[in-house]
């Protein structure tokens, strides 16, 4: 690349660099915010004396989260959650895959089932009909109404399809001809080839089923079988604020504990913090390779 | 690692080919059929009890639905509730904020991450560009619910928002009650998670650009902004409108999971979209009908945008979903 010297191009990479700086710093304030004010005394909080540093460091939101049995069921409710989910849209998507992965010369059906799917994934019943069915199948008030509630994950099923087919073919066939069935294609052949989208799509669920909120909230009735997102959700935001105005959404501010929910959110965000850059390069190609496709 | 696995093996497919011509491969699909429907099974299980069986409530738009009876017992009332929603004064309002709601942030999640992959493309230092990419990644990643928890206290009263506005002697403002400023923040708050994990195609866009281009256009004397211009954004345009194209199918999508997390009645008058009013109306007040009904012409009018637009970028790019 041939470098430019001129006086504008230095002024304009300049003033460049500096927007992109502080475009940064926005992403990552709100973030940082939160972990100094859990680490804050209360009443500096609650003064609105702290920015960028813990005013009064103190521990004490922490060690109340410890006694907090009700943080920790949340807790296991989320992690049993993203593990019960991953397994069953991993072993689903993938085996579903690639079937439709082959073209519909040699699986005639493979248009009409991928035709259903895309209307699936488009078209859906909306709220009232989803609680209904959620009822008539007795998954309120079961962890498996959160598993499967979402409905089958298409966009997934499509990535991985469109990965398998992008696979070369004479793979598949040598496995034939040596007398190799489907089943152990797919397992011995396609599969170690396809860690990157099997990782994308790996990210996209853990995020997702951590994230969900809403299902357990409608599909829930006790308190102790909330996901932490739902639990969270129960402390931040106030449900019922009918009768609020301004002096008394001051009060509430004020009297909330928000050192302590400032700790609870932050490690209700620490591990997908922490998981998402080491899969970075997957689904930044899984983004690539699903939204435009030429 | 992957290309290098797949160029090992095919010169071992290549002479098992020809040494065994003889086995027709379409006959071994033909063979493999009850397979391949048993590996679609589970999916298939999934997709009727989850997305396919909901379609059959529906119905209850058309019904005076009554729990008692259940769904095929209740009587037909034709388009009964359809005429109600349109008597509602709120389902106006409410579809006019979800068309504001969602355009405004249709048109920023566009142009918003487009500015920003170019301008961290004129960077060429790659550690900084990388790290930028990875930090404006994060918001993505951070539930609607927990972005909530942190926007309430970043905008609070005695909040850093307000604390800073006070420097400017400007009074402490109640954000998340003022339905004039209540749209804004929601649409500005909707940029800030999304824009980083917006830019991920432009990136990958602006990789596949000839290097040879820019080296030509530097030999000719054209200057850096210069090749911005005639260069990148020609080059980019494509994907932009693309994106612009697909995304028409979200006029209706205002973004249920946020603004359910912020908002109150105070600034229902702005801020209340059809998703949130159809919990309300439907889960929360048990009018199951109408809730129903307003439902279902979200989808449905949804459901011909996307086709609309995926014929679009058929059309006129070439796109296809599979």
């Amino acid at each position: 690349m041939v470098e430019e010297r001129s006086v504008i191009s230095k002024l304009f990479n300049g003033f460049n660099l500096f927007l992109l700086i502080i475009i940064t710093l926005l992403c990552i304030y709100p973030v940082w915010y939160m972990l100094v004010v859990s680490f804050s005394d209360k009443a500096a909080v609650a003064a609105g004396q702290v920015f960028f540093w813990p005013k009064g460091f103190t521990l004490g939101a922490y060690k109340l989260i410890l006694d907090d049995v009700q943080f920790f069921k949340s807790v296991g409710v989320s992690v049993t959650r993203v593990i019960l989910g991953t397994i069953t849209t991993f072993v689903v998507v993938v085996l579903m895959a690639y079937p439709l992965s082959k073209t519909s010369k040699e699986f005639k059906p493979r248009n009409i089932i991928m035709w259903t799917l895309i209307f699936a994934m488009l078209f859906n019943g909306g709220l009232v009909p989803w609680y209904m069915t959620m009822k008539t199948l007795g998954l309120t008030n079961s962890i498996w109404g959160l598993v499967l509630g979402g409905g089958l994950p298409v966009f997934n099923v499509i990535l991985v399809m469109n990965f398998f087919r992008n696979l070369p073919k004479e793979l598949e066939e040598s496995a034939i001809m040596d007398g190799a069935g489907p089943w152990r294609i797919l397992l011995n052949i396609i599969l170690p080839l396809s860690k990157p989208v099997l990782a994308t799509i790996l990210v996209f669920t853990i995020v997702y089923h951590w994230n969900e909120f809403f299902q357990a909230m409608v599909l829930m009735t006790k308190n102790d079988q909330y996901p932490l997102q739902t639990y969270i959700r129960s402390l931040t935001v106030v449900t019922d604020l009918s009768k609020l105005d301004a002096e008394s959404a001051k009060l509430l501010t004020s009297t909330s504990n928000q050192t302590l929910n400032a700790a609870k959110i932050f490690i209700s965000m620490l591990p997908l913090l922490i998981i998402y850059p080491f899969f970075q390069k997957y689904f930044v190609k899984g983004i690539t390779l699903g939204s435009v496709k030429g | 690692m992957k290309n290098k696995v797949i160029q090992e093996q095919v010169p071992i497919t290549t002479t098992v080919l020809k040494r065994t011509p003889s086995i027709s491969l379409s006959k071994v699909f033909r063979s493999n059929y009850i397979h391949y429907y048993l590996m679609l099974l589970p999916g298939l299980i999934w997709m009727f009890f989850f997305n396919l069986f909901p379609m059959y409530g529906t119905l209850m738009a058309f019904k005076d639905f009554n729990p008692g009876l259940g769904i095929l017992k209740s009587a037909w009332i034709g388009l009964e509730n359809f005429k109600y929603m349109f008597e509602l004064e709120d389902s106006i309002q409410v579809f006019k904020n979800t068309i504001v709601i969602a355009i405004g942030k249709m048109i920023l999640n566009l142009i918003v991450p487009l500015v920003f992959a170019l301008m961290l493309n004129e960077v060429k230092n790659r550690f900084f560009s990388r790290s930028v990419q990875t930090i404006v990644y994060l918001p993505h990643f951070l539930s609607w619910v927990i972005v909530a928890g942190i926007l309430l206290d970043l905008f609070s009263l005695t909040g850093p928002i307000n604390q800073l506005l006070s420097i400017f002697d400007i009074k402490p403002i109640l954000f998340f009650s003022n339905p004039d400023i209540f749209p804004s923040i929601v649409i500005g708050s909707d940029v800030w998670k999304e824009f980083g994990f917006g830019a991920i195609i432009y990136f990958a866009a602006l990789t596949s650009i000839s290097p040879e281009l820019y080296e030509a256009a530097a030999i000719d004397g054209a200057s850096q902004f210069k090749r911005l211009i005639s260069i990148t954004l020609p080059s980019i345009l494509p994907v932009a409108v693309l994106l612009g194209t697909l995304s028409l199918g979200n006029v209706l999508n205002a973004g249920f999971d946020q603004i359910f997390n912020l908002y109150n009645p105070l600034v229902y008058s702005t801020g209340d979209i059809i998703d949130t009013w159809v919990y309300r109306a439907g889960l929360i007040d048990m009018q199951y009908g109408l809730a129903t009904a307003v439902g279902l012409l979200k989808s449905f009018v949804s459901l011909i945008l996307i086709a609309t637009s995926y014929g679009l970028a058929y059309r006129f790019a070439n796109y296809r979903i599979f």
